[in-house]
């Protein structure tokens, strides 16, 4: 993967298939460069067993073949720059994980096109789940919402209108340029 | 969160291109997308966001962009499937966003599919 987003959106797809109503999105930057990204979803969940071998690319829920890499490749990927991936889950409750990269690593990825990465999102789970997303640095903050997004569109319009889904990629890109511009690209 | 006032403004457009999409009655098209990581890390994400843009561009208004998992030939991605009414499924292969406007105007706006970017042309190389 190129981008930390690209790695955001390969890791939602976990949420949606344990089959989360609701996912929260967190890219937090610290002052001393760190950058946190959580994702919280209330899913299944797993057990104790899977999670410690989850970070292996061969463990999958799938059962068409037997390998799985996006979050190999995300633990991968944020060790190159001197960071982790922390994932904590609770079988029925659901679960919340934790990557974290130095930004001043050379070695670390740029975020790249959250926007981008939200708008697929919603695109490809217009009815269920809800996601929020924030993101803080030093420079400000920003949030969004679906279920906001959803109680102004009605039931009616459906979120993977194109028209709907262009209007959520340039609000989030305009928001978030200032507060996380240093670490886009 | 961007102005919501906006977003009130594409909800009342968006009410009467259904309407007007309910009174045609036409079949719907639909070009689903390979999503799942092998298509994220081949670039699928802005392939989407094209078919998005084109179809928003032309106002077509019976056709659907949707997403899909893994189908096992992730040295082929991104793929896109194009399921045209009455046609048979066709799958494009290798699709980079240059791509996506002559696909959507040969193939979903004039019925004929652009049969070298196809995975039957892929094939035979």
């Amino acid at each position: 993967m190129k981008e930390i987003a690209l790695h955001l959106l390969d890791i939602v797809q976990n949420s949606v298939r344990a089959g989360a109503s609701q996912v929260e999105i967190a890219f937090l930057l610290g002052e001393d460069r760190m950058l946190e990204m959580r994702v919280k979803d209330d899913g299944c969940g797993m057990s104790p067993e899977f999670v410690a071998e989850v970070t292996s690319p061969f463990v999958t829920t799938r059962t068409t073949r037997k390998i799985g890499l996006g979050i190999p490749l995300l633990l991968q990927n944020t060790m190159a720059s001197g960071g982790n991936v922390h994932i904590d889950s609770e079988v029925g409750k659901g679960t919340v994980i934790t990557a974290l990269w130095q930004t001043s690593s050379i070695d670390c990825l740029p975020l790249g096109d959250l926007a981008s990465t939200m708008a697929s999102l919603v695109m490809g789970n217009p009815d269920k789940p809800e996601f929020s997303l924030i993101c803080r640095s030093p420079q400000g903050e920003m949030t969004f919402s679906t279920r906001e997004v959803r109680a102004v569109l009605g039931e009616d319009v459906s979120l993977a209108e194109p028209d709907v889904v262009r209007w959520i990629q340039e609000s989030i890109q305009e928001e978030i340029e200032p507060i996380l511009g240093g670490i886009m690209r | 969160m961007k102005s919501l006032a906006e977003l009130e403004a594409i909800r009342k457009a968006t009410l009467s291109k259904i309407n007007l999409r309910t009174e045609e009655k036409g079949e719907t098209t639909r070009i689903v997308i390979g999503m799942a990581t092998c298509g994220i890390a081949a670039g699928a994400r802005p392939v989407m966001l094209s078919f998005v843009d084109e179809v928003q561009k032309r106002q077509l208004n019976h056709v659907t962009v949707s997403q899909t998992g893994c189908v096992g030939m992730c040295r082929l991605e991104p793929m896109v499937d194009v399921y045209v009414p009455g046609q048979e499924k066709v799958t494009y292969v290798h699709v980079k966003p240059e791509m996506v406007p002559r696909i959507v105007a040969e193939h979903v706006v004039n019925g004929r599919p652009v049969q070298e970017y196809t995975i039957g042309a892929a094939e035979d190389k």
